[in-house]
């Protein structure tokens, strides 16, 4: 009998009803958000400072008592009762209304902020009015919409965190990951640089201001590091700027592949990264809406291997724009730039085409030698053209349409907006350049793989239904084979939810990483080597 | 092209029905009255739990089947003829077949109680059992108590099921501690503890008398036997383990014992036609294991071999080192080897067991007690790896190497506390020894030298 209780109302029958301590609990959260409503109707508290703390507290109070109630009473272990009963976490109208809510919120954020009060000459008003205060108190500025922006998203990510660590609260693995990303969170993308940001002007950085940098954030996910305007607030900040600018440069191609090599690309997906940390904390339970078909895969590889494309032509093109070409005035000229990227790209795919070929699926192999020809075409015309455009395009142009259809619509609308209908890990999964790139090394060269348990799955897809990533854990499992997928950012959750201990995130030696054992362990071993003859 | 016939489309068919395609081209057909498409038995209480829609627990994809031509029918086989070597379905269509496979499953005991075919008494097992239990316990409104009689792997799944909609469970189970045919002591009443704590009523040593009905035929109340005492209930789930569903072969002639007869290459007494899964019962015994093995396991593997035979490549059933897994609410049990309940244990053999003094974990290692030989463990609350107990048992490795290197076989999750150290201590303590433990090798564990 499927015809469970679809009805509209939040409580229900147990597992779905709420508490009289959860009733309340959501009321408090529901009385911050109202603050801020009022605030964003321009209604002027003559406190703000006081309204803000009031409101900001009520919604982390509110939060975390909710959870609290929803786990304190129960033993430690898998809560997943009811996920499906629940209409917001199983597409339901709650889910729809949220992800409505959501996705105007970030289209109000990201195209029409004078909404939310900013006013770009004299004094904010409404919501962004509101959050001045704590601006101020940080980074001696006023406060602007990203600024509210990254304040709420703080706030998600600590009380959300704070209710996925009691939900798993068996799980050690789980409960250091989270600490860990909020503590990224809260130190790196919101308090750092908005203290950074006090500097400036400064005798530190002899007189310049460095760009407002999350110093995790690194290119591509932080698309901008290498734009003219950044380049130049870096170089102008003496050394702190230099080495800053370095490190930028480093993390991506120095720090991140070693550490991508030996833990696997989790070390940055669900440990450090903040969309991720937004995903795993306020978007865990949206986790199983992902989709799992082989046909969402396909579009998957296909989408996000071209914004990885997207953004290299386009920071090469913005890069390529702001070079001189005079060698003797900088090293660096516009066509040194050019062939250097041609030459780098070029290493890559020949390196993996002569050792990593038969790794590849048929599609991921048509797929890089169709985007390396259009490369390198497109470097080529650029020569052979030479006018003042790089790769037939205007260079700004690339750059505001990367910014506006991945780095708003795609990230910030689809990605986090479409929680409650896609999933938490939309943007992370289709979009996300930074994780394509890992994922890259992941498959390819890194010790991490989840080691599935020799023949103990009972193929029951609890692994792939709360797979975030929509991996399909099961059809690996339920075949003895480790799971090697550039997409799994190694949340751990497949092997929580896995009723029969078969699945552990480890890393180990690269050989025999890929296994696939048609016949399981514990069958005779006469048929097994049998089968696995190939 | 060669016709091949599986009855069922539970694991043991499907298993069974994919690897004879990766072996040959031969025509596919498997037949259920269950359902359209493969699910995973086991999993369907994660359906009534919320944590899975049903879609969730069909391991493939709705294409695979066509893509991999095999041919789904679905209907109810009323009779084999094993003669003219067809069946009969859905009391009118025939099937013919040139090979036949019966992989048709379980059903839930009945031990004669009366009133167990009352309206509100239930199993569960397959598909249809789980509709059942939305119609008879959808909340704790319409079912305010339910009574579970049996237990075992099921009665507790069972009782989980239903506690995750608040419905107040009674528990009762003949045994004097849970599943202790099978568990030893010390987990055995580890469980018990753990059932207490998850609000469920454990009654130990306490037997179904009857079940009564109220003026619609519907169950209202069991009484005990031991005691005499009504329970008022609304719906009843009868546990008390499984037997091979093979009614519809009374009459084929095929020879039948519990269950279907097979030899070890899974051969029934009729020709070409082979029995696999649960409802195959081996002549004689393998090893310490039944001669019917209603497991997941059990299954695939026969699927596996059956399928060998079947193309051409005569093998007989030849299981490797016994394993199982299973969940009681929050706790995970594994097994490798053999560990015997207080019941079944053997003259040879030595039980070692640790428990966490505080923590629901524990585990029980057996081992010879002449020659040291390493038999089996069972775990509880931590996970171990299959494969280094395979190697284990394979090299006929003895206890101490066991416990020097017993990090190697940990699978719990990274940076979970680890008790190699604890478990030691108490061995040596309890076994005069002075065994020190070895650091987790990766080396050893994936072999790489």
């Amino acid at each position: 009998m499927s015809n469970y209780d679809r009805s509209m109302a939040l409580t229900g029958q147990p597992p779905k009803t709420l508490s009289r301590n959860q009733k309340i609990a959501t009321l408090i959260g529901f009385f911050g958000l109202a603050i801020v409503l009022l605030a964003a109707f321009n209604i002027n508290f003559t406190n703000k400072g006081l309204w803000l703390s009031i409101s900001l507290v009520s919604i982390t109070t509110g939060t975390i008592w909710f959870a609290w109630d929803a786990y304190s009473n129960k033993e430690p272990g898998i809560k997943n009762d009811g996920v499906w009963f629940k209409s917001i976490s199983s597409k339901g109208f709650w889910g729809w209304i949220a992800g409505i809510a959501l996705t105007s919120f970030y289209i109000i954020l990201y195209f029409y902020p004078e909404y939310l009060g900013l006013v770009a000459k004299g004094d904010n008003k409404g919501v962004i009015g509101l959050f001045d205060p704590l601006s101020r108190l940080l980074s001696g500025n006023p406060a602007s919409q990203w600024f509210v922006y990254g304040t709420f998203y703080t706030v998600a990510i600590l009380a959300f965190g704070i209710k996925f660590i009691w939900k798993y609260r068996h799980n050690r693995y789980e409960r250091i990951r989270t600490i860990s990303v909020i503590f990224f969170q809260t130190g790196f993308a919101f308090i750092i640089p908005e203290l950074m940001a006090r500097l400036n002007g400064s005798s530190v950085l002899n007189g310049g201001s460095l760009p407002y940098y999350d110093l995790k954030n690194m290119w591509p996910l932080n698309y901008y590091n290498f734009e003219g305007y950044r380049i130049k607030g870096f170089l102008s900040s003496g050394d702190i700027g230099f080495v800053l600018l370095i490190f930028g440069v480093a993390t991506i191609f120095i720090i991140s592949p070693i550490l991508t090599y030996k833990y696997g690309k989790r070390w940055y997906c669900s440990w450090v990264c903040g969309c991720g940390g937004l995903a795993e904390t306020a978007g865990d339970s949206f986790r199983q809406l992902s989709d799992k078909t082989v046909k969402a895969w396909k579009i998957e590889r296909w989408v996000v291997h071209s914004v990885v494309v997207f953004v290299t032509l386009m920071t090469t093109a913005v890069i390529y724009s702001y070079l001189g070409t005079d060698t003797s005035k900088y090293w660096l000229t516009k066509s040194t730039f050019l062939i250097s990227v041609a030459v780098l790209l070029t290493v890559i795919f020949a390196w993996v085409m002569l050792f990593k070929r038969e790794q590849f699926q048929k599609d991921a192999k048509y797929g890089a030698i169709g985007y390396m020809v259009i490369i390198l075409a497109l470097i080529g015309t650029h020569f052979l053209s030479g006018d003042g455009n790089v790769f037939l395009f205007k260079s700004e142009t690339l750059r505001k349409s990367y910014s506006f259809l991945i780095g708003s619509i795609f990230s910030g609308v689809i990605g986090t907006g479409f929680y409650p209908i896609f999933g938490n890990r939309v943007w992370c999964r289709f979009g996300c350049p930074m994780a394509a790139i890992l994922g890259f090394q992941q498959r390819l060269f890194s010790k991490f793989r989840i080691t599935t348990n020799g023949g103990q799955c009972i193929s029951c897809g609890n692994c792939s239904t709360y797979c975030e990533m929509g991996i399909d854990v099961r059809a690996y499992a339920q075949k003895g084979e480790n799971i090697v997928r550039s997409s799994c950012v190694g949340c751990g959750i497949c092997s929580a939810v896995c009723p029969r201990g078969v699945l552990k995130l480890e890393n180990g030696p690269l050989k025999g990483r890929i296994d696939s054992n048609q016949v399981l362990l514990g069958n005779d071993v006469d048929l097994m080597s049998l089968v696995n003859q190939k | 092209m060669e016709n091949i016939v599986i009855i069922g489309n539970g694991i043991a068919g499907v298993s069974a029905a994919r690897h004879i395609r990766k072996l040959s081209d031969k025509r596919i057909i498997i037949v259920s009255a269950e359902t359209d498409y493969f699910f995973s038995r086991t999993a369907l209480m994660y359906v009534y739990m919320g944590h899975m829609k049903f879609d969730h627990i069909q391991p493939y994809e709705n294409w695979f089947w066509e893509k991999n031509r095999i041919e789904l029918v679905r209907a109810y086989v009323n009779t084999v003829d094993t003669e003219h070597k067809q069946l009969l379905l859905d009391g009118s269509k025939i099937l013919k077949y040139d090979k036949l496979i019966i992989a048709t499953g379980s059903k839930p005991n009945k031990f004669g109680w009366p009133g167990q075919d009352l309206h509100g008494v239930q199993g569960l097992y397959s598909k249809q059992d789980l509709d059942l239990l939305e119609v008879n316990a959808p909340n704790k409104e319409v079912c305010k108590r339910a009574v579970i009689v049996g237990g075992g792997l099921i009665g507790i799944e069972l009782a989980e099921m239903l506690r995750s909609r608040d419905i107040p469970v009674t528990f009762l189970v003949r045994e004097r501690s849970f599943w202790d045919g099978v568990l030893p002591k010390g987990e055995s009443q580890l469980i018990n503890e753990h059932i207490k704590e998850h609000h469920i009523d454990l009654r130990l040593s306490t037997n179904l008398k009857e079940i009564k009905a109220d003026q619609n035929g519907k169950v209202k109340s069991i009484i005990i036997e031991e005691t005499g005492e009504e329970l008022a209930c609304d719906m009843v789930g009868l546990t008390a383990g499984v037997t091979p569903n093979i009614d519809f072969l009374k009459d084929s002639g095929i020879e039948l014992g519990k269950g279907i007869k097979v030899n070890r290459f899974l051969e029934t007494s009729a020709k070409d036609v082979y029995a696999i899964g649960d409802c195959a019962e081996q002549h004689e015994a393998i090893g310490n294991r039944r001669p019917i093995e209603a497991v997941w396991y059990t299954g695939r593997m026969m699927g596996e071999t059956v399928a060998q035979t079947i193309c051409g490549n005569k093998l007989e059933y030849k299981p490797g080192h016994w394993f199982n897994s299973a969940k009681f609410l929050d706790i995970e049990y594994q097994t490798y080897g053999w560990v015997f309940s207080s019941r079944g244990k053997q003259d040879y053999e030595e039980q070692f067991h640790w428990r966490h003094p505080s923590e629901k974990i524990c585990i029980t290692v057996s081992f010879h007690k002449e020659t040291n030989l390493f038999l089996g463990i069972n775990t509880f609350g931590i996970r171990m790896r299959h494969e280094i107990f395979d190697r284990w048992l394979t090299k006929g490795r003895d206890i101490d190497y066991v416990m020097e290197h017993l990090a190697d076989a940990n699978f719990d999750p990274e940076f979970y506390k680890q008790y190699e150290k604890e478990i030691v201590l108490k061995f040596n303590s309890d076994f005069s020894k002075s065994i020190q433990t070895k650091k987790k090798s990766l080396k050893r564990i994936f072999q790489f030298n």
